[in-house]
């Protein structure tokens, strides 16, 4: 669709990434633009996870290459986190400090000169309306709060690519509304990229620019919303990621789905 | 204010101040051990030793509630880890070392204060410190706290939830307590009790706060605080080395 090249801010090449016996990513290779929303869809144990774990440094690959807005992350894993913001899957915040004292934490550790903390956390706590809540404990907040709040933390320091790993599990409609518009108005006006996994098909063909589609340690097929419906002749995306990664389960049957279970038991748990 | 370092202290020190159950619940243990052992076994020393028994229990439940608190603090890093917390600060653009720098000084921090806590209820109770040398058992304190929640951290950076804690709490910080000399004089035990304290690192710990605050000494101040400084920052290295290799 673009005739001009443009710049790649996240190159992945062949990943892999082995737990004992079990390949959890498997040669997994695409570029990310800068400026775009890029989202990876799959069923739980995919590898979706692990790759962004892998992307983010918290894990180290078995083998592959991986350049982060310029940067090789497994070279210098300080300079590659300065560069991101993530949401992960799972809460990470710290239920005994006030939301205020997160953000505070976050920036004093991301580097945020001092004389712009206090403006920025206000700014952001407002941006995700919780600044009326900022003294209270984040043990008190609901799932949806601090989901807002861990977003909010998530670009305190604005990174240049944002990861967000399945950032609206278990959020009421409204509260999701709400969260891909601010993070759409992040991305368009600090052309900041977003790399997200979803379940939700229909936030991936409204937010995402690309596509890819993982299953089993691969990308099976990757695209605009677009280009995959018309590649798998389905008339929406939940049609055509069915039709991609559906056949495969049923094809392995029993030990398909032990495969599956210890996917999800190594994945779970890490 | 910019330190991560100084920010991750913080944050032991205002987790610490914000649970009071847990303060106040670890200040039980040391008050019955004071109590129970300090007036039960107190007429038997005497008879035996012609000393206060207070006098000597004191320093050694002292020991007792900075090991606990210290090495509790160390061991948080599973529920961190539990409660995502770690990942948050393992992502971001500071060394780990920083990292675990910042938790040990506050887990340190933590148990110097309940250290002095129970110092101010022994001293309630009938215990006499001499104040002279007050200055050096507060380093022993400190030497206490480092080593264990440095400890503390470097076992939790190998396990993966809770299932370990109470094979290290039977395993490793009761043998540590009670082969220390926290409780009984160690020059009238049998020769094998002996040579086994001595591999204990906070034998020297309880000699060192007891030979500042009561005069009671085996090995002599100047042993005490070598074999202790030697071993903390031993242990900090380890500490520091798993913490650094930890992956989520």
């Amino acid at each position: 669709m673009e005739g001009k090249k443009e710049e790649n801010i996240i190159e992945v090449k062949n990943l892999v990434k082995k737990f004992g016996e079990l390949t959890a990513v498997n040669g997994v290779s695409f570029e990310v633009k800068k400026g775009e929303v890029f989202a990876f869809l799959g069923p739980n144990g995919a590898g979706k996870s692990t790759t962004i774990k892998i992307l983010t440094t918290l894990l180290n690959p078995t083998s592959g290459e991986i350049i982060l807005d310029g940067i090789n992350p497994e070279k210098d894993k300080n300079k590659a986190r300065k560069s991101f913001g993530i949401v992960f899957q799972d809460p990470s915040l710290d239920d005994d400090l006030t939301a205020y004292e997160n953000l505070e934490f976050h920036a004093v550790f991301y580097g945020v000169p001092e004389k712009d903390r206090k403006e920025r956390i206000e700014k952001m706590l407002k941006f995700v309306e919780l600044w009326e809540r900022k003294d209270s404990l984040v043990k008190t907040f609901s799932g949806g709060m601090k989901r807002r709040l861990e977003i909010a933390r998530g670009l305190i320091h604005h990174p240049k690519i944002l990861f967000l790993d399945e950032p609206t599990v278990g959020l009421d409609p409204q509260t999701r509304n709400h969260l891909w518009g601010f993070i759409k108005e992040m991305n368009k006006e600090e052309g900041m990229t977003v790399f997200m996994t979803t379940h939700y098909m229909e936030e991936a063909e409204e937010v995402a620019n690309r596509i890819a589609i993982m299953d089993h340690g691969k990308i099976i097929e990757k695209g605009t919303a677009k280009e995959l419906k018309k590649k798998t002749k389905a008339k929406n995306l939940e049609d055509a990621f069915l039709k991609l990664t559906g056949h495969e389960i049923r094809d392995e049957s029993a030990s398909g789905l032990d495969h599956l279970r210890s996917h999800a038991r190594a994945w779970g748990r890490r | 204010m910019n330190s991560p370092v100084y920010t991750m202290w913080l944050r032991q020190v205002k987790k610490y101040l914000r649970s009071k159950p847990r303060m106040i619940g670890s200040l039980g243990q040391p008050i019955l051990f004071l109590v129970a052992l300090g007036f039960g076994l107190g007429s038997l020393y005497q008879s035996a030793n012609g000393g206060n028994f207070i006098d000597f229990l004191a320093p050694g439940i002292i020991a007792m509630s900075i090991l606990f608190t210290s090495m509790f603090t160390g061991i948080e890093v599973i529920w961190d880890r539990q409660f995502g917390f770690l990942k948050e600060t393992l992502v971001a653009p500071v060394t780990r070392f920083k990292i675990m720098f910042g938790r040990t000084l506050g887990g340190a921090t933590t148990g110097i204060f309940q250290g002095i806590l129970v110092l101010i209820i022994a001293a309630i109770i009938g215990f006499r410190p001499e104040l002279a040398l007050i200055p050096l058992s507060i380093i022993f304190m400190i030497l206490i706290g480092l080593f264990f929640t440095s400890l503390g951290t470097a076992i939790a950076s190998k396990l993966e939830d809770m299932q370990g804690f109470n094979l290290i709490m039977n395993f490793l910080v009761m043998p540590l307590f009670f082969l220390s000399g926290a409780l009984f004089p160690l020059q009238d035990a049998p020769e094998f009790l002996k040579i086994i304290s001595y591999f204990d690192p906070l034998t020297y710990g309880v000699d060192g706060l007891r030979a500042t605050l009561t005069g009671m000494s085996q090995f002599g101040i100047g042993l005490d605080l070598v074999v202790c400084t030697v071993l903390t920052l031993i242990v900090l290295w380890i500490g520091a080395k798993l913490f650094s290799d930890i992956q989520i």
